[in-house]
């Protein structure tokens, strides 16, 4: 019993200590990125622009094929409840409300933590173990300015272009199934998703990954700089990112949920 | 007398309850090649980043011309900063830029010159390392020696007052090893700079050093010049100049206890 409270006890602080740092890690870039500009120090937009072009533009494909994908099922799961009340037209009203308001956002930002959060970390945690985020700081160059920066403002600008990508090609997914396999009336479709979404679902949306942006990259960034001990710590660091920045992502998520449910 | 450049007073550093520093005592002179030598584990690589600011000691000053190192706030260690060049033991150039891009990076963030001036002054640090040329190279096309020289030539770019070697020739063969000895001397000649090299290859100490320090067990046993060292009594110090190893012999039962952990 006592050694069940001692582990307990444990994992709480290892959790706690874990939450501080990565807190103090996100005061920290978020300064240099919204406060810093306005006291002189220049954010880098070409290191920004690079991040931007690894992080967004190279993962259009996968995020369009896979919200096209979620899109269909929805548009299925819907058309199978629906269609026995006759009200197959309401498909347009789950497919657009649910893609805007959770599934876009919440697919592109585990699509992204997957292939960009873990990059950061492997990237970051190579460089630790190749001493050279030592050789960063004895230039008096800030790991945090010259590389969290760049990576997480490219996240923040990229998440939420992205997931209206998402948004829009998830609903076309719905779109194509409701128009070649239900038969309904392309227009009729059209007029409904336009009725049902309405400005908050699309900005809550947003909000919604505005967060996860930071998120991935904090998350990302902190397991890169915590790797010790070569290779492994680096694999390690890697996995880490993935499975805590989906869990804090789909927390996030809830909070967020609960919050735009009770008050918008 | 001149003024030191760099004042260590009474510097301890402990990782937990194992003392690493003990309470060190240093003065490095403008212009010297001060090197600092060690066994593995005697807490030399300690001292140099502690030296550079990469980790703070738990008790103590480091002095670099008059001003704490130690108690310095962000902004002054990076101008302090800025006066130095290190040279790391993997060399650590970044991978993911090219040759050039690395010796340009602090040329780049702290002064404003222009890209065209940049690129001169880059192919004139690589000229004076002897890679003229290798602008356009990735550090992973480059040997292990080709990558000390651009590591140093990244350390020269800010014409630093300082420069600290961590094992300046380890990893590399004797004649590669002997070629940046060679370097480190004609620079010391081109540059009037101060020099730190950390290393425990005697070799190498007897062509570059004015002055050597022996750290054994964080501590100073030996401060002096090389003529001294040579001529030194101590055993510590005969040990290691006469290559030496340690007695491993172990009392029969006590070996026997460690195995059954008794």
């Amino acid at each position: 019993m006592k050694k069940t409270f001692t582990q307990a006890g444990q994992v709480f602080t290892e959790f706690a200590v874990h939450l501080a740092r990565i807190s103090s890690l996100s005061v920290r870039s978020l300064y240099w990125i919204f406060v810093a500009p306005f006291r002189g120090k220049k954010l880098r937009w070409h290191l920004t622009f690079v991040q931007m072009v690894r992080i967004g533009v190279n993962s259009i494909l996968i995020v369009g094929v896979i919200s096209f994908c979620v899109g269909l099922i929805i548009a299925m799961q819907a058309a199978y409840q629906l269609e026995r009340f006759g009200a197959a037209i309401y498909v347009a009203d789950l497919v657009g409300v649910s893609m805007t308001r959770e599934l876009g956002p919440l697919i592109t930002a585990i699509v992204i933590a997957g292939r960009s959060g873990s990059a950061i970390a492997a990237e970051i945690g190579t460089m630790k173990v190749a001493e050279e985020i030592d050789a960063l700081k004895t230039m008096a160059l800030n790991p945090i300015g010259y590389l969290v920066v760049p990576r997480t403002l490219a996240m923040i600008i990229v998440l939420p272009c992205l997931t209206v990508l998402a948004d829009l090609i998830g609903i076309t997914g719905g779109f194509v199934l409701a128009v070649v396999n239900l038969k309904l009336p392309f227009i009729a479709y059209f007029n409904q998703t336009a009725d049902a979404i309405l400005f908050k679902d699309f900005i809550t949306g947003l909000i919604k990954s505005f967060f996860f942006a930071i998120i991935i990259a904090q998350i990302g960034a902190y397991q890169g700089f915590s790797v010790s001990g070569g290779a492994e710590g680096v694999g390690k660091s890697t996995t880490a990112s993935v499975v805590s920045s989906i869990f804090l992502i789909i927390f996030a998520d809830l909070l967020f949920t609960m919050l735009f449910y009770s008050t918008l | 007398m001149q003024k030191p450049i760099i004042k260590v007073r009474d510097l301890h550093t402990q990782y937990g309850d194992k003392k690493v520093l003990k309470g060190l005592n240093l003065d490095i002179y403008p212009f010297e090649t001060f090197v600092i030598l060690g066994r593995s584990g005697c807490g030399k690589s300690t001292l140099l980043r502690h030296l550079i600011g990469l980790q703070k000691p738990t008790k103590g000053d480091i002095y670099i011309k008059d001003n704490n190192f130690v108690t310095a706030s962000e902004k002054e260690k990076g101008q302090m900063l800025k006066n130095f060049g290190m040279l790391f033991q993997s060399s650590a150039l970044f991978n993911s830029m090219t040759v050039g891009d690395n010796v340009a990076l602090p040329i780049r963030e702290h002064t404003p010159q222009s890209d065209s001036t940049i690129k001169i002054m880059t192919r004139m640090k690589l000229g004076l390392v002897g890679l003229s040329g290798f602008e356009e190279f990735m550090p992973s096309e480059l040997s292990g020696g080709m990558k000390k020289r651009a590591a140093l030539a990244r350390a020269l770019a800010m014409d630093p007052e300082i420069l600290f070697c961590d094992e300046p020739s380890a990893g590399l063969d004797p004649i590669v090893a002997v070629g940046i000895d060679n370097l480190i001397l004609k620079l010391k000649k081109a540059f009037k700079m101060t020099i730190v090299v950390v290393t425990h290859e005697l070799e190498s100490v007897f062509v570059i050093a004015d002055r050597i320090a022996l750290l054994h067990e964080g501590e100073f046993i030996f401060v002096g010049t090389k003529e001294e060292m040579k001529t030194s009594q101590m055993p510590v110090v005969r040990q290691f100049l006469q290559r030496v190893p340690d007695d491993e012999d172990m009392d029969k039962d006590k070996y026997l206890d460690s195995l059954v952990g008794g």
